[in-house]
């Protein structure tokens, strides 16, 4: 498990990703996607249908968020992680058509892992809870699909040393049993 | 009689809907310099630090602490001298979520069905939890609750042969099932006794106490202290990545039981552990 301190910048290539490893400490810079669960479930349906996605995810990361709304002259308002898990049944589709990056909070199923060292993806988790924090870090965001959705609509953000960790990585590597393994104390 | 005007109410909630979103608790906050203090693993003390820093941004932008600005879940003490006129009493506090979700730009993150799924857009209708008390004031508690810690909280119907061993193997584990999902450092909430429904009120009420603040039957004092650092124990640590600071707090409220129960509930709340009251 290693504790490195890395900046990366979008899209990331396969190389990228392949260098990550549980416990390493990021700071992303470039684009990021934003979608929570009714993006997905619209993604993913294109996706059966063999239809072309609003946006392109080769490369790219998306970001699990429902921020709040933007305080006038602000970029984006508070804009922590959501809980990844509820993406789980859509994930795997996206990596599959080339997303390189999920970053949420708490941990990822079975079947995204699997898709993650098949595609080579990553995940991350950024701080929850931290979204004001966070909101500072990201210095550009734009409506791109699904605008009816609200807080739950498609966004292109642009961030600046957006800290994140590798909770999951490409190797089947997981933070939430290797972390918690090494600082429990048995009874 | 003390007459009371349902608008004061309406200011009141609204008011209390923003401050409780902006500013974190001085007792959380501390707990979680405390924790930082004692923090073994250097990504837990990197998540930590983020916290504090974070509260710090949003008290002074005034913004949300956290994005889910949460279910407004209003606890009232209303006490039975005071008579509310000029409107209806839900609909003022109602009326002060609209307006204090809706100016002070939280997110509506309230849907009208559960299975039909459409944002009723303003973040109401609230939980609204009513109790008269002796007395002419009233005593209103904002709570915004996330979405990620109520997630995983659980209710058990344990048997009365469980004891305090199946009490304190219950809360454990379902802080450690939880993992990174309810944003670690957790309080946790733990209502045991009453019925089914009591207990998991009891439970919502209870991560309202102070953090800190012992419970006043020694009993349950050092039966809270040995549940927390059981919890510390865990290895979970800060978002689940591994780490010492897994709680801040553990906190229980007990209430007399039928001979053949013994209901127990654990509601988390996350590090955005958030509650504004006013005494009017
Ligand atoms: S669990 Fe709490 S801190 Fe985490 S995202 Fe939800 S409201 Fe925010």
């Amino acid at each position: 498990m290693a504790t490195e301190q890395k900046r990366l910048t979008t899209p990331l290539s396969d190389k990228e990703v392949t260098d990550l490893r549980i416990g390493d400490i990021v700071l992303l810079s470039g684009t990021v996607y934003t979608a929570r669960d009714a993006a997905h479930k619209k993604l993913v349906e294109l996706l059966e249908k063999g239809e072309k996605l609003p946006i392109d995810p080769t490369g790219q990361i998306i970001y699990y968020v429902g921020p709040s709304p933007a305080k006038p002259g602000k970029v984006i308002g508070s804009a922590g992680p959501t809980t990844s898990g509820r993406m789980n049944p859509y994930a795997p589709k996206l990596i599959a058509a080339g997303l390189k990056g999920m970053i949420g909070k708490g941990e990822m199923g079975s079947e995204v892992v699997e898709a993650m060292k098949k595609y080579k993806a990553v995940y991350f988790t950024a701080t929850g809870g931290a979204a004001a924090l966070i909101a500072q870090r990201i210095t550009a965001s734009e409506v791109v699909a699904y605008e009816d959705l609200g807080a739950e609509a498609i966004r292109k953000l642009m961030v600046k040393d957006f800290p994140v960790n590798v909770a999951q990585d490409c190797y089947g590597g997981n933070l939430f049993i290797e972390g918690v393994k090494k600082y429990k104390i048995e009874a | 009689m003390r007459e009371l005007q349902t608008k004061e109410i309406t200011s009141a909630v609204k008011r209390l809907c923003m401050e409780a979103n902006y500013y974190l608790g001085e007792d959380v906050l501390n707990a979680i310099k405390e924790g930082l203090k004692k923090e073994e693993s250097p990504l837990g003390k990197d998540i930590l630090q983020q916290i504090v820093e974070n509260a710090e941004i949003a008290a002074k932008e005034e913004v949300p602490i956290c994005q889910d600005t949460g279910f407004a879940v209003i606890f009232v003490e209303l006490g039975q001298e005071v008579r509310v006129v000029d409107g209806d009493f839900n609909e003022a506090i109602n009326e002060g979520v609209r307006q204090g979700y809706t100016d002070g730009y939280l997110r509506k993150s309230i849907v009208e069905d559960p299975i039909r799924r459409k944002n009723t857009g303003d973040n109401t209708p609230a939980v609204i939890h009513l109790e008269m008390v002796p007395g002419d004031k009233i005593r209103i508690i904002v709570a915004p609750k996330g979405g990620g810690s109520e997630n995983m909280s659980e209710v058990k119907m344990m048997k009365p042969a469980d004891g305090v061993e199946g009490l304190k193997r219950f809360v454990v584990e379902r802080v450690e099932k939880s993992g990174g999902n309810p944003c670690p450092p957790v309080v946790v909430g733990v209502g045991v006794g009453g019925t089914f429904e009591k207990c998991a009120f009891l439970a919502k009420k209870a991560l309202l106490r102070e953090i800190g603040s012992k419970h006043p039957d020694p009993y349950y004092a050092e039966l809270e202290a040995e549940l927390l650092e059981k919890i510390n124990r865990s290895g979970v640590g800060p978002q689940g990545l591994g780490g010492r600071t897994t709680a801040l707090a553990v906190h229980i409220e007990a209430h007399p039981c039928h001979i053949a129960s013994y209901p127990a509930a654990v509601n988390l709340n996350c590090h955005a552990a958030r509650h504004k009251e006013i005494t009017i």
